[in-house]
């Protein structure tokens, strides 16, 4: 309750102090809009089609590219992480091109692919299969040998072993995976559209409002980016609870 | 160690795989690697030996990048374990602005960088600018934590023994915060790399950054290859140091846990 009232507290006191600065000329009015402006600009933003028509393209480029990587990432893990000699002889290749930054593939995906969305799904792929990959890896050393070995004893096979006892353990993980190349998304998307904007989406918006010297804009949409960041970690973080409460449970983690 | 060395056999295993695909589908954008190391070696390593072997446009391009990397990360890294520090300990000060961080570390960076742009000149201040902004959250969250969850024990055996608050900072907080701190500088070294692409790919006129999308322009994939290639050694080296400066600092935290 007292967090609340002192959270609340501190964003409006922010607001008001950079108003406040605006006002008295502590900032260039030139060079940065008033916060009410903004704020206003923001609202308007919310019921502009035009606006939402990018938006929407930026949320849909990043779902697919999550789903995607999910669908080769999760399997591409269990594989390593059941087969030793899998997983040893591709450790080395999986530490040499992580460290990659993904961004500097932006001109080579333009070349693969001359139709930009496709180019920033594909990014988007490669980024977020990483951490999933990682945290897949993480989750299947952690599965109780007990349960393998009780599996194996009834006579079942490693498939079967696999995909009963060692992918439900390894979930909690795979989620937290997800939910870090959620936030991975939404960065390798904008920074595309930044530099091929050609199929539209937030970064080609902010490409078009900042060229037309429309400050307040390109602030708002900044605004609204955030809230899309903050809202998809909150909405990931609460389903991850949910679904893994036994989880949660039973590592004692009580946050 | 070397068993697991051993495994590396994989790493030229793959060049070479790589090297006979690209030949035999004579693949336009991907160059075999005899192709892309010498132009790789060309364009940034064939200077004179008094130089490090750095060639005219490596001082150009490369330092620069280097300068702003280590600069922003730097910058972001200070303010982050200072404001981290100082919320960790303050239980009115971060609910206060707990919801601001959220909101803050949920923009993504690269949305900024058009704003940064308005700012800012284009080129260095805008950069450093962005490097700074997209690698200061996870310090700072991390410093938060770590500094917030300090052993009461350790405290009050502190306080008595007449600790002042700037030796019980130094000597009890800090430390025992560090592993959070480090585990938190350890992401950002990452990200830096990343924003220091992204920022030069959207905004310069020069850094490794503007190269490749110079490269891609002109259609010079051995270049753009060179290019790529030169980021993810970055990247590997930049881990590697990392790591290695994090054991030796916290070797007595291993020393304790082990």
């Amino acid at each position: 309750m007292r967090r609340g009232v002192l959270g609340t507290a501190g964003v409006l006191g922010f607001l008001a102090l950079l108003e406040a600065a605006g006002r008295i000329g502590l900032i260039d009015r030139d060079a940065l809009p008033y916060v009410s402006v903004v704020l206003v600009t923001a609202v308007e933003l919310a019921a502009d089609g035009e606006f939402l028509r990018h938006v929407l393209i930026t949320l849909s480029a990043c779902a697919a590219g999550l789903l995607i990587a999910v669908a080769v990432a999760v399997p591409a893990g269990l594989l390593l992480g059941t087969v030793p000699v899998v997983e040893r002889s591709a450790r080395p290749l999986v530490e040499f091109l992580r460290p990659i930054p993904s961004v500097s593939l932006i001109p080579l995906a333009m070349f693969l692919f001359p139709d930009s969305g496709d180019a920033k799904t594909s990014l988007i792929v490669y980024t977020c299969a990483w951490p999933l990959l990682v945290n897949t890896l993480y989750g299947l050393a952690d599965v109780d040998p007990l349960g393998k070995d009780t599996l194996r004893a009834f006579g079942f096979g490693p498939v079967a072993v696999a995909v009963r006892v060692s992918l439900p353990s390894a979930a909690p993980f795979i989620a937290t995976g997800v939910r870090i190349a959620v936030g991975v998304t939404l960065i390798v998307a904008v920074s595309v559209e930044l530099i091929a904007g050609g199929d539209g989406g937030i970064g080609a918006y902010l490409v078009q409002a900042g060229s037309a010297a429309r400050t307040d804009r390109v602030l708002a949409a900044t605004v609204w980016a955030g809230v899309l960041g903050l809202a998809a970690n909150l909405l990931f973080t609460a389903g991850e609870r949910r679904l893994f409460r036994w989880h949660h449970a039973r590592t004692g983690e009580t946050s | 160690m070397i068993a697991r060395l051993g495994w590396y056999w994989m790493l030229p295993v793959a060049a070479l795989t790589w090297e006979f695909a690209a030949r035999a589908a004579q693949a336009v954008y991907f160059p075999p690697p005899s192709v892309i190391v010498p132009r790789l070696r060309e364009l940034w390593f064939s200077g004179p030996a008094g130089r490090l072997f750095l060639t005219d446009e490596a001082v150009a391009d490369l330092l620069p990048s280097l300068a702003r990397l280590f600069g922003g990360w730097a910058l972001a890294a200070l303010a982050g374990v200072v404001l981290g520090v100082a919320l960790g300990r303050s239980r009115t000060l971060s609910a206060l602005v707990e919801p601001l961080l959220h909101f803050g570390r949920s923009v993504p960076p690269s949305a900024l960088l058009p704003v940064f742009l308005l700012l800012f000149e284009i080129g260095t201040p805008m950069q450093v600018a962005s490097i700074v902004y997209g690698v200061v959250w996870p310090v700072l969250i991390n410093s938060m934590d770590g500094s917030r969850y300090v052993d009461r024990q350790y405290v009050e055996t502190g306080l008595v023994f007449r600790m002042g608050p700037g030796a019980r900072l130094l000597r009890i907080i800090l430390p025992a915060a560090a592993p959070k701190i480090f585990a938190g500088l350890r992401l950002s070294v990452s990200l830096a790399l990343i924003m220091m692409v992204i920022s030069e790919l959207y905004g310069s006129t020069e850094g490794i950054g503007h190269r490749l999308l110079e490269a891609q322009s002109q259609f010079d994939i051995p270049a753009m290859w060179a290019g790529i290639v030169l980021l993810g050694l970055l990247g590997v080296l930049l881990n590697a140091g990392f790591l290695a400066v994090e054991r030796l600092v916290l070797r007595w935290h291993h020393g304790a846990r082990a």
